[in-house]
């Protein structure tokens, strides 16, 4: 459902663009809304959360589809974690659907779906790992790297069982705001693919935004 | 053609996990109709690559599983192939009945009380599982649930359809690399029955006839030519 942000950009407590390929591993704690930003629009955030204080619990795809009874996310959705307990919650949505059935590009995973010769191009995985290695802090490993979210991005399914991959639905500005239920670590990687036409091959960047 | 090596049964709402060799192929049928079996592959070479459900469902542009597909580890290889399937549509992303999803659907009835007629739920008969090989909830990936559908309407809703599979119904999976199994016969999450349903499997464990050029689940996507490529390699190193 699309519905609008009340939150203005200049009272944020934070922004930062994250160019295509990177990450960002930010804690929200508690209370705090963070929008993220589509700037030059269809580009995917594959994202993932944290239970900032036992990073055990985290975002889980299969509970958050099963407790809302629907595959997509949007205003209203309550991000659940493997603990069945609500995360965050999706207050303000202007693209109307987000996916989380098709989870991260992987360098292995696009040698399957490409070319067995794409095996060394960038990919949503790899910022993952470097993630993980550049903050001991959050004490993580490639074990924490689940199913995420890919926030802008259109995957449907229809009722024969069938999933495709569609152009983008989303355009430059659009964006969906979350406000945390409990302290999170958000991990985003904005998406490098170049073999993908959702981001019309062209990965872009984003921006995320925090209020108190 | 395939011979028998092993038969087996595993009562309902019970959990088991056993390794399977490549070249091997693991038949499950549903002895009573409406089964549910929760299932996660693991490497036992490497414990951290697993069963990876978005990309087995994108990989092959698909959202239920059935003859032909292949099911997916997170390094893009292919942990075994669906090479005979009676059902038609396997689900793999609702996840795990929980102790709290069977206590509001069916009251809970602890062993203490009831014994073997406990409701165990699917999400604990995985933690143990797990547990027994080192791993813990942080490596439970998203599972599969043989034998049960839930279908997506235009809207994105989810209807788990009842008694999708019938008495005698059976699933095969031909291994395509050695492979660590967990298994549980907990009820699908979505389930609606009134009664906490109890459905037993059977399983056998069969020696799979050679992997042709021309085999159905490798030529059944080109997506799975590569994916099969990719064991190849794999196999190469060890």
């Amino acid at each position: 459902m699309i519905k609008e942000s009340e939150l203005q950009a200049q009272y944020s407590a934070f922004r930062k663009v994250v160019p295509a390929g990177d990450y960002l591993m930010k804690v929200v704690k508690a209370g705090q809304t963070f929008r993220i930003l589509d700037l030059e629009g269809n580009q995917a955030a594959d994202t993932l959360f944290y239970n900032a204080n036992d990073p055990s619990e985290r975002y889980s795809a299969m509970d958050t589809i099963r407790e809302q009874g629907n595959v997509y996310l949007t205003t209203g959705t309550q991000l659940m974690s493997n603990g069945c307990n609500p995360m965050l919650e999706i207050v303000a949505d202007t693209c109307g659907r987000h996916d989380t059935l098709g989870g991260a590009c992987a360098t292995e995973s696009n040698t399957v779906r490409y070319a067995l010769e794409k095996k060394c191009m960038h990919a949503c995985r790899d910022s993952w790992m470097l993630a993980v290695a550049e903050n001991e802090e959050f004490n993580m490993s490639k074990r924490d790297i689940t199913h995420n979210i890919n926030f802008f991005m259109n995957v449907p399914v229809t009722e024969d069982g069938d999933l495709t991959f569609e152009d983008g639905i989303s355009a430059p500005g659009k964006y969906v705001e979350m406000k945390a239920v409990m302290d999170v670590i958000v991990l985003i990687s904005n998406c490098p693919q170049l073999n993908n036409p959702c981001n019309g091959y062209n990965p872009t960047p984003i921006e995320m935004l925090i209020w108190n | 053609m395939s011979d028998i090596l092993y038969t087996d049964e595993i009562q309902a709402s019970c959990h088991w996990s056993l390794r399977m060799k490549k070249g091997t192929s693991l038949r499950i049928i549903d002895k009573d109709g409406g089964a549910n079996v929760g299932m996660l592959f693991y490497n036992p070479e490497n414990l951290l690559e697993r069963y990876n459900a978005p990309d087995t469902l994108k990989c092959q542009h698909t959202f239920k599983l059935t003859k032909g597909n292949c099911l997916y580890s997170d390094m893009g290889r292919i942990f075994c192939s669906i090479v005979e399937d009676s059902v038609g549509w396997h689900e793999t992303v609702c996840g795990n009945s929980t102790r709290k999803i069977v206590a509001d659907k069916w009251s809970e009835h602890n062993y203490q009380d009831y014994h073997n007629e406990w409701h165990q739920n699917g999400y604990d008969s995985f933690l143990v599982e797990l547990a027994k090989y080192g791993l813990g909830k942080k490596d439970m990936a998203s599972n599969l649930n043989l034998f049960s559908k839930v279908q997506v309407d235009e809207q994105g809703n989810l209807k788990h359809i009842q008694s999708n599979s019938k008495a005698g119904d059976y699933i095969e999976l031909r291994f395509e690399m050695n492979t660590l199994v967990l298994m549980h016969t907990c009820p699908h999450p979505l389930n609606s029955a009134s009664e906490y349903p109890r459905k037993a499997i059977e399983y056998q464990i069969r020696q799979s006839a050679p992997v042709s050029e021309n085999d159905y689940c490798k030529n059944f996507r080109p997506e799975n030519q590569r994916g099969f490529k990719n064991n190849e390699l794999y196999h190469l190193g060890n």
